[in-house]
């Protein structure tokens, strides 16, 4: 009886409530990429992706560069690789046995990730919470923190945290750096809570529902069977995020904090700010930035494919 | 008592010193950056999608040289710091244009053939940019061959499917993705700063050095960045439901 129905009828709903044709008139494609962006907003922005051989051209093309003003440089002044070869400790690792320059980038990578993801862990946990206000409240923050500019929230701590903490018996400085991995911690701390959210949601519902047949309490459930699935979801997250902030902490710079973006400028002021220079030194100063972050970055797609399984 | 007298209260009974919201000069000063923030939000946003748009069409070009050049401007782009781009941009291509063309004002000094303004938003949207080529490129394989087959049948030339059937296609399907990267794109501004865009990061510095009111001035700008980024996303899930073609997933 009903022939032509089955055809205007023949919409479905999708896991994201969508509706959705099963016409061919986009393929799956589309449907997988809007699923992507929105698991994307939900775990962490882009990806970082490159092959190895363009990594290789990004070095070639840098060699060349500094080959090409090494052989501008003009008589009894010093060319762009010895420059580089007199400044890249300075700009690595700072003067002796103070561990500036790149290694503070590090070490506030190091630091900001620890803080932001124990205190990410402990706001993801309140978003999945039963009680309304605490879900609330712990939206909010994560929301806040993850839409405001990293710039303003690094201004905002660097400006607004004492320098030093009076405890009455022992005052306790806080140098510039210290300051910088509180303020990158911030923005760190919500997205790993939505990391952390978005992987317990992303976990099918008959989880939740077998354990409570087996007459798991809720926090054991959480502990012992949802959070073991979840932790390995939000590894490859967790890595990419912590790529982001290692390429973030340049920005501290801008607080004066002694990282290699301000040790790179004193030192081309050291040389005179030759222009042939200067794009030898910020090139240098990519390049470090990349070989740091590149392999991680590998690493962490590597991981995905490999935990990539059917849930 | 009207709007100003109450912050002026405001400020003599607890010290909260809103002074922009009492006092002519600086309300004049905070107008002014944040209309250049969102001129540079707008001229960087559009100029990435430009950006996007062409670099997509020519991914699929047929000549190797340009596939390759596009590639490379990807990955270079999307694992450097933006905030080192910034800097390259401005200091390294800043100092080679201003060799070439550039003018010397009546006092002698070398005035920039392109302003710090506009080198954040060339690096602004060559950054967001990469992105969008990658997105767009998500967008444009998701629209069947038979679709791409149709529009050729039909006479259509390489560029002309491209603009008249597969992008509109491509980009209602690349909008959630987008939405992300904009939103990304929107925040990067504030990193403008760096070589003295005079944005709204720019002049809360000058008024919070000029009144040392720095708690009030952040507030400021966590509403009006927050803000903003809410006026983004409210606008484009409007703009996805507003191009949806009923049928089109």
């Amino acid at each position: 009886m009903d022939t032509g129905s089955g055809m205007l009828n023949n919409s479905i709903t999708d896991i994201d409530g969508a509706k959705q044709t099963d016409l061919p008139v986009l393929l799956p494609l589309a449907a997988q990429t809007r699923h992507a962006a929105l698991i994307e907003r939900r775990e962490g922005t882009y990806r970082l992706n490159m092959q190895p051989r363009h990594a290789l051209w990004v070095f070639a093309i840098f060699v060349a560069a500094a080959a090409s003003a090494q052989a501008a440089t003009p008589e009894g002044l010093i060319g762009p690789f010895e420059a580089i070869f007199k400044w890249a400790p300075f700009i690595l690792w700072g003067p002796e046995g103070a561990l500036t320059g790149f290694a503070l980038n590090l070490i506030i990578s190091f630091f900001a990730m620890l803080f932001g993801t124990v205190a990410g862990a402990a706001l993801g946990l309140m978003q999945i919470s039963l009680l309304l206000p605490v879900r609330r409240g712990s939206w909010f923050v994560t929301q806040f923190f993850r839409n405001s500019p990293w710039l303003v929230l690094l201004f905002t701590i660097m400006l607004l945290f004492p320098f030093e903490l009076d405890l009455g018996f022992v005052v306790i400085p806080i140098p510039d750096w210290m300051k910088a991995v509180i303020g990158f911690s911030l923005p760190v701390m919500a997205n790993i809570s939505e990391v952390v959210r978005g992987a317990v949601i992303s976990l099918p519902s008959g989880q939740w529902e077998s354990a409570e047949s087996l007459a798991f309490s809720r926090r054991q459930t959480l502990w012992m069977i949802i959070l073991p699935q979840c932790v390995k979801r939000m590894i490859p997250p967790w890595i990419n995020w912590y790529c982001i902030l290692a390429m973030a902490t340049p920005i501290s710079s801008i607080m004066g904090v002694e990282e290699s973006v301000t040790f790179t400028a004193q030192a081309l002021n050291a040389e005179g700010d030759r222009p042939e220079l200067i794009p030898v030194f910020y090139a240098f100063l990519l390049i470090i930035h990349f070989i740091y972050t590149y392999p991680i970055a590998r690493w962490s797609i590597k991981l995905e494919k490999k935990f990539a399984v059917k849930t | 008592m009207g709007f100003a007298d109450f912050f002026l209260e405001l400020y003599e009974n607890t010290g909260w010193n809103f002074v922009f919201l009492y006092e002519q000069y600086e309300y004049d000063r905070i107008l002014e950056g944040m209309w250049v923030s969102i001129k540079l939000i707008v001229a960087s946003l559009i100029f990435s999608l430009v950006v996007g748009f062409i670099g997509a069409w020519a991914q699929g070009a047929k000549s190797k040289i340009v596939r390759y050049g596009i590639a490379g401007y990807i990955q270079l782009f999307r694992n450097t710091p933006p905030f080192v781009q910034i800097l390259f941009f401005y200091f390294v291509l800043g100092n080679w244009i201003d060799g070439f063309i550039g003018t010397y004002d009546a006092g002698g000094y070398q005035e920039s053939y392109i302003d710090s303004f506009g080198w954040a938003v060339i690096s602004l949207g060559f950054f967001a940019g990469a992105f969008n080529t990658e997105i767009f490129r998500s967008g444009i394989e998701a629209v069947p061959e038979s679709t791409r087959e149709a529009a050729e049948a039909l006479g259509y030339t390489r560029l002309m499917s491209y603009t008249h059937v597969i992008f509109p296609l491509a980009f209602r399907v690349c909008l959630p993705a987008l939405n992300n990267n904009l939103v990304n794109l929107l925040k990067t501004t504030t990193l403008a700063y760096g070589i003295a865009v005079p944005e709204m990061m720019y002049t809360a510095n000058q008024i919070w050095s000029d009144n040392v009111n720095v708690s009030e001035m952040m507030i400021f700008l966590f509403i009006f960045y927050v803000g903003l980024v809410a006026i983004l996303v409210y606008g484009m899930h409007k703009w996805e439901n507003n191009m949806k073609i009923p049928g089109y997933g």
